[in-house]
């Protein structure tokens, strides 16, 4: 381990991020995997099958996920959107111009 | 007649007032004792009307006792003692007595025997909650809080109209449960979802809470959707039109705090995403929906306040609120990001924490009632709560980066406060039964079952799967979203300007034509009259010109030989 590593805090170290990253996969593989041994009582046929739980978490997520990307590019505004001066310096009306010329009133 | 049992709510006012009065220690006593005498009151509360006042013709109800009542007031006071607790040495006295009476018209909403009763203590938490507001003490908070004040008075006004329109109806203030069939009765429901936050009027909440101080929203995240929820179970149970509304709350809360870049709104848009899932147990109205409702209500309460006060702490330590400026918090943070996770797990559901145990009643009554759709989408946004609350806020807060920030810890008292939420987020995870047996209803819930744990680790771990593989679509940016806010802090100013322009143009060119009319009768007066302003010898106006006698001698011979002709005509 060299000098850099040291320095961080040992959560961060990439090492240690390339073990979480094994461990957590080890624990997704278990909890799909434990579905053989373990029976999950379906309330509608479908949500009993083999896995259902993982891949409608995932893809329910993943949908939700491109559903906020795509309504940001609409939505999204910079921070101080609301604070901009909604119309410029007020402009003289045309009225006041046309007393100024002034045909002799 | 009279009150034969004391209004706990009028312990919270007194405290209110008290509060103002003392200082120091003697306040701190008032702010931590007032709370636990209150909850001490509420559990006096016998089931039943207590008491019962005449006004005018009506008979009016202060306290009526209820479990679902009892159940929610106990839930309130907890909340303002583990509040008062967590704010009572940093925040301004005056946030704190308008806290505590915004939190007794909370409390006294959940005893109230009728719509009149309710009404006052309704619009009381809107007042005093306006006043928590304002004292972020920001130009923004006092913009949100004008906002935050309009909206809740003319949801105020809604509901009132309701009101009028059932007592006349009806002839009775009594509560009770009624569906939206009539003109009034859609007002009392509007009025009521008003304050739940419901669309399209939602982005109040995330509109005011964020602007609030670090301790007022702790306050805020408590009360007013909380009281619209019971409110809804007491007077709309079953009625169809909330599954829909809430699950749109539960799906637009999601979206919009996938969205977010400033900590505190992610954790508002969150509590719409929750009062959905509420809203939701209402409209299926059956006893284990409602059970669920309550539940989670109370169970959300203690959890969203975690969450709420381990953001406070981090505004409070570091004065930043954005996600893109924090980070790597969890070095010098420890007790604040432990008690902030455990909120996060809470709100998203995990085995063992409350979240779990009640949240799922209400994914149960869905599968008893038999509506797939809605136990799927249910389903769904449980994923996305662990996407948006559960990971999404520890993550960007106190790991993403190192921001180089090292803050202190929270203060004692603060870290106290959390801790005791995150321990009866776990209390209720762990022995369920202490909750369900305060429930209206009695229960025949078995929350933990082996398949069921599964299913949702299995959900919960691959949506945080999802959260890491999509974190690059995921990057934060300095930008809000517009919400339905924009229609009334922008679209309204915008027809108003285009009002101002429109009018403008008129009164311009009614400027032209007076400018022309003017002209016209000037050149007139120069022709016939003269010219005024050249009183010389060039007169030319015609009846300003000198006339020769013999002409003017002429004309009125004319004139008589014209009278006389005209005489014997």
């Amino acid at each position: 381990m060299n000098q850099d590593q040291k320095q961080l805090h040992w959560l961060v170290r990439p090492s240690t991020i390339r073990k979480l990253w094994i461990g957590f996969s080890i624990v997704l593989a278990l909890v799909v995997v434990a579905q053989t041994v373990v029976y999950i009582k379906g309330y509608f046929g479908f949500d009993a099958w083999f896995g259902f739980g993982a891949v409608y978490g995932f893809v329910s997520c993943l949908i939700m996920v491109l559903v906020a990307k795509l309504l940001g590019f609409v939505l999204k505004r910079p921070e101080n959107y609301y604070d901009q001066p909604f119309a410029g310096p007020r402009k003289e009306t045309e009225s006041d111009k046309v007393k100024e010329d002034g045909h002799g009133v | 007649m009279g009150f034969d049992v004391f209004p706990p709510a009028f312990v919270l006012l007194i405290a209110a007032v008290l509060i103002a009065l003392t200082r120091g220690h003697a306040r701190a006593a008032v702010i931590l004792m007032a709370p636990l005498l209150t909850l001490w009151a509420i559990w006096q509360i016998p089931d039943g009307v207590q008491s019962t006042v005449k006004f005018m013709s009506y008979n009016i109800e202060p306290v009526e006792g209820s479990p679902l009542r009892r159940l929610f007031a106990t839930v309130f006071a907890i909340m303002v003692f583990v509040g008062g607790l967590f704010s009572f040495r940093i925040a301004k006295w005056y946030e704190l007595a308008a806290a505590f009476a915004y939190a007794a018209g909370a409390i006294g909403v959940c005893f109230a025997g009728d719509l009149i009763t309710l009404f006052l203590y309704w619009e009381m938490m809107a007042i005093f909650s306006t006043i928590v507001v304002w004292c972020g003490g920001t130009p923004g908070a006092r913009a949100a809080g004008i906002r935050y004040a309009i909206m809740h008075l003319f949801g105020g006004v809604i509901l009132k109209v309701g009101i009028e329109g059932v007592v006349v109806g009806t002839g009775s203030v009594q509560i009770q449960a009624m569906l939206a069939t009539d003109f009034s009765t859609w007002m009392i429901l509007i009025g009521i979802l008003i304050n739940a936050a419901a669309p399209p009027v939602s982005a109040w909440l995330s509109d005011a809470y964020p602007e609030s101080s670090p301790t007022g929203s702790v306050f805020l995240s408590a009360f007013t959707t909380k009281t619209a929820v019971l409110a809804l179970i007491l007077l709309f149970p079953g009625e169809p039109v909330l599954i829909g509304l809430g699950l749109f709350m539960v799906m637009y809360g999601i979206i919009f705090a996938l969205l977010e870049n400033d900590v505190r709104r992610i954790l508002a848009y969150s509590i719409v995403n929750q009062v959905g899932f509420m809203v939701v147990a209402v409209g299926i109205g059956t006893e284990m929906a409602l059970n669920g409702a309550a539940a989670h209500a109370f169970a959300h309460i203690v959890y969203k306040a975690l969450l709420f006060m381990s953001a406070g702490v981090v505004i409070y330590r570091t004065g930043k609120n954005k996600c893109i400026e924090l980070g790597g918090l969890f070095r010098t943070m420890p007790i604040t990001a432990v008690c902030g996770i455990i909120g996060a797990l809470s709100i998203s559901s995990f085995p063992l924490t409350s979240g779990f145990t009640t949240k799922s009643m209400i994914s149960q009554a869905a599968v008893d009632g038999n509506l797939m759709w809605v136990y799927m989408a249910l389903t769904a946004a449980s994923a996305g709560v662990f996407l948006h609350a559960g990971i999404k806020f520890p993550w960007f807060v106190f790991f993403q980066r190192d921001s180089g920030l090292r803050p202190k810890d929270a203060p004692w008292n603060m870290s106290l406060a959390m801790i005791l939420f995150a321990g009866l987020c776990i209390l209720l995870g762990v022995f369920p039964e202490l909750l369900y047996a305060l429930l209206p209803y009695p229960v025949e819930y078995e929350p933990y079952s082996i398949g069921k744990v599964l299913f949702y680790l299995q959900l919960l771990l691959f949506s945080g799967l999802a959260f890491f593989v999509l974190l690059p679509l995921m990057k934060r940016t300095m930008t809000i979203s517009l919400d339905t806010d924009w229609l009334w802090r922008s679209a309204a100013f915008s027809v108003l300007k285009l009002g101002e322009k429109v009018l403008g143009f008129i009164s311009e060119i009614m400027a032209q034509q007076r400018n022309r009319l003017q002209q016209f009768l000037h050149r007139m007066a120069v022709r016939y009259l003269g010219q005024p302003h050249t009183a010389d010898s060039k007169e030319h106006g015609m009846f300003a010109r000198s006339w020769p006698i013999g002409t003017t001698a002429l004309w009125i011979a004319g004139l008589l030989s014209a009278y006389v002709l005209l005489y014997y005509l």
